[in-house]
C-alpha cells in the first residue's frame, strides 16, 4: 500500500558559511555586514530536511513536496538557481527580511500562514519538515511554533531517519546524548520533524530538474506575498559571533580519520 | 553591544557577486544560464578542484579520475548545454553565451577541465554547423548524457584538424589527411578510405568518434571535407601516445593515427555526385571557419576567468602576509593590512583586475553577438538560397549591396524613417553583426589569452615565492602556464592577427567603429569617470593611423599596410584589440548602472560597485590608450628614414648666421629653432635633424589630445586601489589548495 504524503519543508537562507560575517547595528536592529550582497545558501540544516523529504516523496508515489522559504525574494531567486537543480519541489516563497534576527513567533506566524494558503494541501497527510538547528541566529523554536499553529502535536527534533510503514505509521530516530538515537514510533501523519543531518548526501545539480522546477518557481516568486515581521517585539542586548567557531578552513583532501584526530585535538585545547 | 557602526561610503562592499555579474554580462533574465553557472561552478570547485589539489595534473595519461570528471560534467548538465532540449539538452536556441559561461566557471579552477568540456563541443561543432539533419540527430543524441531511466554511456568526440608535425617538411596549413574511394558499387553508397594522422588532438583518449579534416587523394573526390570517423569503423583507430603537455593536463591530448573505411554519408554536410565525382557540399575550410569563429570565444573567456579568479587569493595573501610575525600584533596596521599598506601591491592588483574585467566583457560581448548572429545567419542563407545563391563567394558577392545599405544605416540619424526600413532588413543586420563578429572573435582570442597570459604572470608575482608553488591558493601558477596554451591552441596569436588584418579594414566594420567612437564621446559627456573620452581619443588615433598606413609607403616605395607586412598589420590588430576590450568593459558598467537598481541584490551598495568598476574602466582605457599611442607612433614615424646631417637633408635646418638675421625681424625665433647648423658645420649631438612625415602634425595633434585625455586616470587608479584595500572578502577560498602528496 502506498502512502501518499504532503511534505512541507520550511527553509530559510543564510550567508555562505565561507563568508566573513560581522554583526552590526542597523536601523531595524542587529544584522550582518553586507548580508544582502553576500552569496547565500539554503540553511544547511533545512537543506538536509529537503533532501530527505524528496527521497521520502520519491519512495511514496503520489506524494507532493513544497518548499516554504522566507527571505528577500531577489535573494531567494538567486538561491533557487542552485537548490532547484537538486530535487523536484514547488516553492512557496514569502518575501521578508534577511537574517536570523526577527522574532521566531512572528516568523512562525508568517510561515504557518503561507502553509495554510497552499492549495490542495491535505493536513491529514502532512509532514512538516525543517531544520532542527539553523546556520543563522536561530532561536531553535520556529519549527515547533509553526507546528503548534497548525495544530500538529507529534513533533520530533534532531531527526536523522524516518521509516514509513505500510499502515501509515512511522519510526523516527532522534539524536540524544552520547551519539545515540532515541527511537520513537508514531501512529501517522500529521507530524513535525526537525532534521539533524539525516543520512543522505547532497544531490548533484541537474539543470534539467532545475528547468522543470523553474516553471513554477519563477511565477511563485513574482507573486510572493510580503510578510512584515514585527521588529519591536525583541530587543538585543548584544550580538557577537562565536569567535572560535569562525576559524573557517576548507579541507577536502583529509581522510575522515585525520579530520577526527584534529577535532579531538581541538576539543582538548583550552581557549 | 559588540557591533560596529554602518559605514556610509561609496566603496564597493564585497567582491562582485552573481547578481552583479548577471547584469554586467546580460543573463539576468536567463535562469537556464544562471543554473548552468551554478552547476558548472559546483563541479569546478568540487570535483575539478579536488583533482588538481591531489596532483592529477602530474600525469599526461588519461586516468580513471579524469574520466570521472567527464562523468561529473554529464551529471551536472555541462555536456547537455550544447544540445537542444529535444536532443537531451535544457537550453533552447543559440548556445554561445552558455558555453562561454560554462568554460568561464570551469577555468576559474582549471583550464584543462574547461578544455575537456569544450573538446566534446568542438567535435560536435562541425556537425552542428554544417552537418546533415541525419548526422546532427545521430551524433548529438549519442553525445547527450543519458536521460532518467536510460542506461548508456554518452559518446565523446574529438576534432582532428591537424597541425603538420614539425621538422618533417610539411607546410603549415596542409592537411595531413587523405581521402580515397575504396569501393563504389553501382547504385550503392561509396565507401571511403580515410588516412589521417592527427597531432595534439584534444579528447582523443576518450573519443568514440572523431570529426577529421581530410583532402582528396582521388580524382573521383573533389577538394577537401570533414569526415566523421567512429572507433568501431573497420581499420585502424589508434589513439596514439599521450602528448607530454606541461599544461591543461586534465584534458587528454594525443597524436592519433587513423586508417578507416567509412561510408560517404559520413562526409559532414553530405555530398553530391557530379560527372562521377563526389563533391562534398562543404569543403573543410567552410566547415572549420564556421566552427572556430564560435569556439575560440570560450577559450578567450577561460583566460579572463583566471584573471578574475586571482583577485580573491591575492587580496587574502596581501592582507595576511605578516600575520604570525612577531612585529605584527593584532590590531596593528601591519597585521590588518599586510602588503596592502603598499601602493605598488594595490596598483598592480588593480591592473590585473581591470584586465580581467575587460577580457570578460569582451569575451561575453562576443559570445552574445554570436547568439544574435546565429539565427540571422540561417535567415541570410535561406534568403540567398531563395534567390538561387549558395556558396561562399557567390554569397559574398550578393551581400555587397547589403554592405552598402548597412553603411547607409549607420550614417542615418535616429528617427529617420529610412533607418527603420534598413533596421528591419535581415541582410543588413547580418552584415553588421557579421563584420563585428569577425573582429570581436579574433580580438577575444588574441587579446584575452595573449595579454591575459602576461597579466596572469603579474598575478603570480603578487603572491611572491608562494605564487610559484603547487600549494598556492587558487592554483595561480598553473593558470599562468595554462594561459600560454590558450593563446596557442585553436589558432595561435599569429592566426588571429592575420584574420584581424583583413576584417578590421572592412568598410562596414570601420563605419561601425566610427559610430562607436562617437558613442564613446557621448558616454564621456555624461559619465566622464569611465575613461570613455580617453578611449574615444585612442580610437580616433587608431583610425587616423590605419588610414595613413593604408596609403603610406616606406622609403623604398613598399606599401606599409600589406598582408605580408606583419610588422604593421599585426601591430595595428593588437592595438585594436585593446580598444575593443575597453569599449565592451565600459558598456557593461553602464548596463549595471542602469539596470542594477531594479535588482534588489545588486542594488545593495550599487553606487560603490559602479564607482569601482568605472574606475577599473578608466584604468583600462588609459592602459589601452597608452598602447595605442605607442604602437601608432612607432608605425607612423618608424617607417620614415631618419634624416642625416648630410648636405641633402640638413638643407631644411637653420644656419646659425641665417637665424641671427631672422632674429632681428622675428624676435624669439632663435629660442624656438632646434636644428641649427653652425658656421663650422657642427650641429646638435643627435642622430640627425628632427624627423617629420606627411601628416605628422595631425597625428601629433591627435596624440597630444590623447595624452591630455589621460587626465584623472591615475586618480581613478588610486580610488580603485583604496577599494581593493577595503573590500570585504570571504574568510577562505571555496576550493582547496594542493594537499599532501
Amino acid at each position: 500500500m502506498s502512502n501518499s504524503l504532503h511534505i512541507v519543508v520550511c527553509a530559510g537562507i543564510v550567508p555562505d558559511p565561507l563568508q566573513t560575517l560581522e554583526p552590526l547595528a542597523t536601523p531595524t536592529g542587529p544584522g550582518l555586514k553586507n548580508e544582502m550582497v553576500l552569496p547565500a545558501v539554503l540553511d544547511p540544516w533545512a537543506a538536509s530536511a529537503l533532501y530527505e523529504a524528496a527521497a521520502l516523496a520519491a519512495k511514496n508515489p503520489g506524494s507532493k513536496l513544497w518548499l516554504v522559504a522566507l527571505g528577500p525574494k531577489a535573494k531567494l531567486q538567486q538561491v533557487m538557481m542552485t537548490v532547484a537543480q537538486k530535487v523536484a519541489f514547488e516553492l512557496v516563497p514569502v518575501d521578508g527580511p534577511i537574517g536570523g534576527f526577527p522574532d521566531a513567533h512572528a516568523t512562525a506566524a508568517a510561515l504557518s500562514s503561507a502553509i495554510e494558503s497552499i492549495a490542495g494541501l491535505d493536513h491529514t497527510k502532512l509532514l512538516l519538515f525543517g531544520g532542527w538547528e539553523s546556520a543563522s541566529r536561530g532561536a531553535g523554536v520556529t519549527l515547533q511554533l509553526i507546528g503548534e499553529r497548525l495544530g500538529i502535536v507529534d513533533q520530533f527534533f534532531g531527526v536523522d531517519e524516518i521509516s514509513l510503514r505500510e499502515d501509515g505509521s512511522f519510526e523516527v530516530l532522534e539524536r540524544v546524548e552520547g551519539g545515540k538515537h532515541q527511537v520513537s514510533k508514531c501512529a501517522g501523519t500529521p507530524a513535525v520533524l526537525g532534521w539533524a543531518t539525516g543520512n543522505l548526501a547532497e544531490p548533484r545539480n541537474n539543470p534539467q530538474v532545475g528547468m522543470a522546477n523553474m516553471r513554477t518557481i519563477m511565477p511563485a516568486l513574482q507573486k510572493a506575498q510580503t510578510a512584515k515581521l514585527d521588529a519591536n517585539s525583541l530587543s538585543y542586548v548584544s550580538v557577537n559571533l562565536p569567535r572560535q567557531q569562525r576559524e573557517t578552513r576548507v579541507e577536502k583532501n583529509m581522510t575522515p580519520d585525520e579530520i577526527a584526530a584534529e577535532l579531538v585535538d581541538w576539543l582538548g585545547k583550552d581557549f | 553591544m559588540g557591533t560596529v557602526a554602518m559605514p556610509e561610503t561609496k566603496t564597493m562592499l564585497t567582491l562582485p557577486g552573481d547578481a552583479v555579474r548577471q547584469i554586467l554580462w546580460r543573463f539576468a533574465d536567463r535562469f537556464d544560464l544562471q543554473m548552468l553557472v551554478q552547476s558548472a561552478r559546483g563541479v569546478a570547485r568540487g570535483t575539478v578542484a579536488r583533482l588538481v589539489a591531489s596532483g592529477e595534473r602530474n600525469t599526461h595519461e588519461w586516468t580513471a579520475a579524469k574520466d570521472e570528471m567527464l562523468n561529473a560534467f554529464d551529471r551536472a548538465g555541462i555536456t547537455a548545454a550544447f544540445m537542444e532540449p529535444e536532443e537531451g539538452g535544457f537550453i533552447a536556441g543559440p548556445k554561445n553565451l552558455a558555453l562561454g559561461l560554462a568554460a568561464f566557471e570551469l577555468a576559474w579552477v582549471d583550464g584543462g577541465a574547461a578544455t575537456a568540456s569544450l573538446a566534446g563541443f568542438l567535435a560536435l561543432s562541425p556537425i552542428h554547423e554544417r552537418g546533415t539533419p541525419e548526422q546532427m540527430k545521430r551524433y548529438k543524441m549519442l553525445a547527450a548524457p543519458p536521460q532518467p531511466g536510460e542506461d548508456r554511456k554518452p559518446w565523446r568526440g574529438a576534432f582532428a584538424l591537424t597541425e603538420p608535425i614539425p621538422y618533417v617538411g610539411v607546410d603549415a596549413g596542409m592537411l595531413s589527411g587523405k581521402l580515397r574511394i575504396a569501393e563504389w558499387k553501382d547504385g550503392e553508397e561509396p565507401i571511403l578510405e580515410v588516412d589521417k594522422r592527427g597531432r595534439f588532438i584534444t579528447g582523443i583518449a576518450v573519443a568514440n568518434f572523431v570529426t577529421a579534416a581530410v583532402y582528396t587523394d582521388d580524382p573521383r573526390i573533389k577538394g577537401s571535407c570533414v569526415v566523421i570517423l567512429e572507433e568501431t569503423d573497420p581499420g585502424t583507430f589508434d589513439r596514439g601516445t599521450a602528448t607530454k603537455k606541461l599544461v591543461h593536463q586534465l584534458s587528454s591530448t594525443g597524436d592519433p593515427v587513423f586508417n578507416l573505411r567509412v561510408p560517404a554519408s559520413r562526409i559532414v554536410g553530405g555530398y553530391t555526385v557530379k560527372d562521377g565525382v563526389i563533391v562534398p557540399n562543404f569543403n573543410h575550410s567552410e566547415v572549420i571557419e564556421a566552427v572556430f569563429r564560435r569556439t575560440r570565444v570560450p577559450v578567450g573567456l577561460m583566460t579572463a576567468s583566471k584573471l578574475l579568479s586571482a583577485v580573491e587569493p591575492v587580496i587574502r595573501y596581501q592582507r595576511q602576509r605578516y600575520r604570525g610575525a612577531e612585529g605584527a600584533k593584532p590590531g596593528s596596521v601591519r597585521y590588518e593590512q599586510g602588503l596592502q599598506q603598499r601602493e605598488d601591491a594595490l596598483h598592480r592588483l588593480v591592473d590585473v583586475w581591470a584586465t580581467g574585467e575587460a577580457a570578460s566583457s569582451l569575451g561575453f560581448a562576443a559570445a552574445r553577438l554570436f547568439d544574435e548572429l546565429d539565427p540571422l545567419e540561417k535567415q541570410k542563407t535561406a534568403i540567398l538560397k531563395e534567390r538561387g545563391i549558395a556558396g561562399g563567394r557567390a554569397e559574398m558577392k550578393a551581400l555587397k549591396e547589403s554592405e552598402q545599405r548597412a553603411i547607409e544605416f549607420l550614417k542615418l540619424k535616429e528617427g529617420d524613417p529610412r533607418r527603420a526600413e534598413l533596421e528591419a532588413d535581415p541582410l543588413v543586420q547580418f552584415v553588421l553583426k557579421d563584420s563585428e563578429a569577425n573582429v570581436l572573435c579574433p580580438a577575444t582570442k588574441l587579446w584575452n589569452t595573449g595579454h591575459g597570459a602576461n597579466m596572469m604572470r603579474e598575478a603570480v608575482s603578487l603572491m611572491g615565492g608562494y605564487g610559484i608553488t603547487e600549494d598556492c591558493p587558487g592554483f595561480l601558477a598553473n593558470k599562468w602556464m595554462d594561459a600560454q596554451l590558450e593563446a596557442t591552441y585553436e589558432g595561435p596569436e599569429a592566426v588571429q592577427r592575420r584574420q584581424l588584418t583583413v576584417t578590421m579594414t572592412s568598410e562596414v566594420f570601420l563605419a561601425q567603429f566610427s559610430a562607436w567612437t562617437a558613442e564613446m564621446r557621448r558616454i564621456a559627456s555624461t559619465r566622464p569617470g569611465t575613461g570613455a573620452c580617453t578611449l574615444a581619443s585612442a580610437m580616433n588615433l587608431w583610425t587616423w593611423s590605419l588610414h595613413y598606413l593604408q596609403n603610406a609607403t616606406d622609403p623604398t616605395g613598399g606599401k606599409l599596410y600589406h598582408g605580408q607586412r606583419q610588422g604593421v598589420t599585426f601591430a595595428l590588430a593588437d592595438a585594436l584589440s585593446w580598444l575593443m576590450a575597453s569599449r565592451c568593459q565600459i558598456l557593461d558598467v553602464l548596463e549595471l548602472e542602469s539596470r542594477g537598481a531594479s535588482d534588489a541584490v545588486a542594488a545593495e551598495g550599487l553606487e560603490g560597485t559602479v564607482q569601482f568598476l568605472s574606475d577599473l574602466c578608466h584604468v583600462q582605457a588609459a592602459a589601452a590608450a597608452g598602447e595605442v599611442s605607442r604602437i601608432c607612433a612607432e608605425l607612423v614615424f618608424g617607417y620614415t628614414r631618419h634624416p642625416a646631417w648630410d648636405e641633402e637633408e640638413h638643407r631644411s635646418c637653420f644656419l646659425a648666421a641665417e637665424l641671427e638675421e631672422l632674429e632681428e625681424t622675428m624676435p624669439g625665433i632663435m629660442a624656438m629653432a632646434v636644428d641649427v647648423v653652425e658656421i663650422d658645420g657642427s650641429h646638435p649631438q643627435k642622430a640627425g635633424p628632427c624627423a617629420g612625415c606627411v601628416g605628422s602634425s595631425e597625428f601629433l595633434r591627435l596624440q597630444s589630445r590623447l595624452t591630455m585625455c589621460l587626465t584623472g586616470a591615475r586618480l581613478a587608479k588610486d580610488r580603485a586601489a583604496d577599494t581593493v584595500s577595503k573590500v570585504m572578502i570571504p574568510e577562505a577560498l571555496d576550493y582547496p589548495a594542493a594537499g599532501p602528496a
